[in-house]
């Protein structure tokens, strides 16, 4: 087991170059010169313009400049935010936990419905649930977040008034920063009703950043499912006298959760990408927003060290996800 | 009273070119403790009919019957949850494949002990003391160390040791065993049928052992029901059957018997089994029988009497010319 952790961590270490390439080359090949962004429309005299280029060091040659990225990454610096003056490091971690928090609510929610449904759906192969089921699926994969988002907000804040539309928590509360969880924050906070607003801020987009996941989630493990019950081995459970609970909820999900397990753990990815726009739309406070605002001012450490810590994120969940799956496959785990 | 009775049943398929009867107003009766060989060809029935009565088929299958008992209890009209109860524990079942038949992600005493969780009444202590009394029963070494390994590292022979265990786990009075040599080396295969023989010496179990080997019969069964198409074309004791067979089906198959050969060339049925869209009229056998005349080939036969086997044959075999008349 530890040895296929190890084999599993030495993967990291190629990914994690390349990533730090991909981010720092990204930003450069977009149009657009940072220290114009930063002029504004007064612009600014040539001489100035060389001025400010030799002092972030533009005018080096560009290998040159990845490698002083490349040795600063190394050693912990990610350097500071063009706009902000502030280490990119600092900022990243202030934001991150409202991502996070999101994502994993995200994540829950597809969870929690998408395995049950898909297990439904494929007991009932063929019925109305299943075929109901995978159109709805269908939709929700197709539909595009961002109406889907403000769809959510018409009815649901607009005509029912049930949510708040946008932020984390509603204003009359306010309490230090601990965690950076406002779930957890607010209940550490002791102020009466300011969990209960930190979830009604948190339902919605939860909702949005989950129905992309939850309908991949249904759609696969009602296929895993599928795949499972023809087996022999569920023959032989169902031969035992085990009750249909037993039998799928036990024998076929434990076996078909291994696929699922890999979609969980790809969505994440997806969800890290989905958060920009729905962050942006709920005005959440988190880095989805923060990396598209730095995209705009071409801040150029914010975006690659931005990105490079996003993909360390989902690097350390595909390899949690991993060591997952070692656990639930045990044909993996005595290898 | 007879401890399996079934008594005219049929099995049909809905399938996507309409309705394809697998079984075909079969009858079987099982007695305690007697060992009950069923043979025939692929897709003659023989293990739909016995899924049927477990109530493992899946939906597409419509299953009648004009009786279907299990000591005494009616299993055409029991709920699912009732028969439940009675399949793993009265009732017990082994199939072909050992390795596939095993859940690959639940070690093997985790599988023995859940048939024991399910049915009898134990405690954890005396499930895992029981499990290795199984493990022991069936020739497991090492059942201590054994009961913690998965499927997959074990071979085919052990894990069908384990489908044994699991199966008699509950003490069953039936077990059927699904060609459960078939898939194991021949070395292998002798050892099963030991254990499986044994165990029903011991216990007294009732055993039916649904094959294809006439080898596996000969050594084993007490009596033989010859399956072909869906239908029960013979049923004898199993000396008798071997010295005179009396369906035409049934000798063909003891002739394809290597031991039996007399020419260098091992003889064979020509053809196939009938399958959905070729299904004769007459003898379903007709086409393939090297004795079938016009009246094969239009009329069904019915059954001949107990003592000619019940030879579902309008010729049977092993009657005296004069007798012949019918």
């Amino acid at each position: 087991m530890i040895k296929y952790f190890l084999s599993k961590l030495l993967t990291f270490v190629p990914t994690f170059f390349g990533v730090t390439l991909i981010s720092f080359a990204f930003i450069r090949v977009l149009p657009g010169d940072p220290i114009i962004v930063m002029a504004g429309e007064r612009g600014l005299s040539d001489e100035r313009y060389a001025e400010l280029s030799a002092e972030y060091g533009f005018d080096r040659p560009i290998l040159v400049q990845y490698w002083d990225y490349l040795t600063g990454v190394l050693q912990g610096d990610l350097g500071e935010s063009f706009v902000t003056k502030k280490p990119v490091w600092d900022e990243f971690f202030a934001l991150f936990p409202a991502t996070l928090e999101l994502a994993l609510c995200a994540m829950v929610f597809a969870v929690v419905l998408g395995l049950p449904a898909g297990v439904i759906a494929a007991v009932n192969r063929g019925k109305l649930f299943d075929r109901t089921l995978m159109s709805t699926a269908l939709v929700g994969y197709s539909m595009p977040i961002f109406w889907w988002a403000l769809l959510l907000i018409i009815v649901f804040s607009g005509n029912l008034g049930w949510t708040p539309v946008s932020g984390r928590i509603s204003l009359l509360y306010y309490f230090d920063t601990l965690t950076g969880f406002m779930l957890i924050d607010s209940l550490l906070s002791g102020q009466d009703g300011a969990f209960m607003s930190a979830v009604n801020h948190l339902v919605l987009p939860s909702i949005v950043l989950g129905t992309i996941p939850l309908a991949v989630i249904a759609r696969q493990t009602r296929s895993a499912m599928l795949e499972v019950l023809s087996e022999d081995y569920i023959r032989t459970a169902r031969a035992k006298g085990l009750a249909p609970v037993e039998v799928n909820g036990l024998h076929a999900l434990r076996n078909a959760l291994i696929p699922v397990i890999t979609v969980i753990g790809l969505s994440v990815g997806t969800l890290m990408g989905g958060a920009i726009l729905t962050e942006t739309i709920f005005s959440w406070p988190g880095i989805g927003k923060w990396m598209l605002d730095s995209i705009f001012r071409r801040d150029y450490p914010v975006v690659q060290g931005g990105l490079l810590l996003i993909a360390v994120f989902v690097m350390i969940v595909n390899l949690t996800v991993d060591v997952l799956y070692g656990f639930i496959n045990p044909k993996i785990r005595k290898r | 009273m007879a401890l399996l009775r079934i008594r005219n049943l049929s099995v049909d398929f809905a399938t996507a070119s309409g309705k394809f009867r697998a079984v075909d107003s079969m009858d079987v009766t099982v007695d305690r403790g007697d060992i009950l060989a069923i043979v025939g060809e692929s897709g003659s029935g023989k293990s739909v009919s016995m899924l049927a009565m477990m109530g493992l088929l899946p939906w597409t299958a419509t299953i009648t019957a004009d009786e279907m008992s299990f000591d005494g209890i009616d299993l055409r009209s029991v709920t699912a949850a009732q028969r439940r109860k009675i399949i793993g524990r009265d009732m017990a079942m082994i199939f072909q494949e050992p390795m596939s038949s095993l859940n690959p992600c639940f070690t093997v005493g985790f599988q023995i002990r859940e048939s024991l969780r399910k049915h009898m009444n134990m405690s954890r202590r005396e499930r895992h003391q029981r499990a290795i009394e199984l493990f022991e029963q069936v020739g497991i070494p090492e059942p201590e160390k054994r009961l913690g390994v998965f499927p997959h590292q074990m071979s085919g022979g052990m894990n069908q040791r384990v489908m044994i265990a699991m199966a008699i786990a509950c003490r069953p009075r039936l077990l059927i065993a699904d060609e459960p040599t078939t898939a194991l080396d021949v070395t292998i295969q002798a050892q099963i049928l030991e254990l499986l023989t044994g165990l029903q010496r011991d216990t007294g179990m009732a055993l039916i052992l649904i094959t294809h080997d006439m080898g596996v019969v000969a050594e084993t069964a007490q009596r033989v029901s010859v399956q072909y198409a869906g239908q029960k074309v013979e049923e004898q004791p199993v000396r008798p059957l071997f010295s005179t067979p009396h369906h035409p089906y049934t000798a063909a198959l003891l002739a394809a018997l290597p031991e039996r050969a007399t020419s260098k060339i091992l003889p064979s049925i020509p053809g196939v089994v009938p399958g959905q869209f070729d299904r004769p009229k007459g003898c379903l056998f007709s086409p393939r029988c090297s004795k079938a005349d016009d009246r094969c080939r239009e009329i069904e036969p019915e059954n001949q009497p107990e003592e000619l086997g019940r030879a579902k044959c309008h010729y049977p075999l092993g009657v005296n010319e004069p007798e012949m008349a019918q």
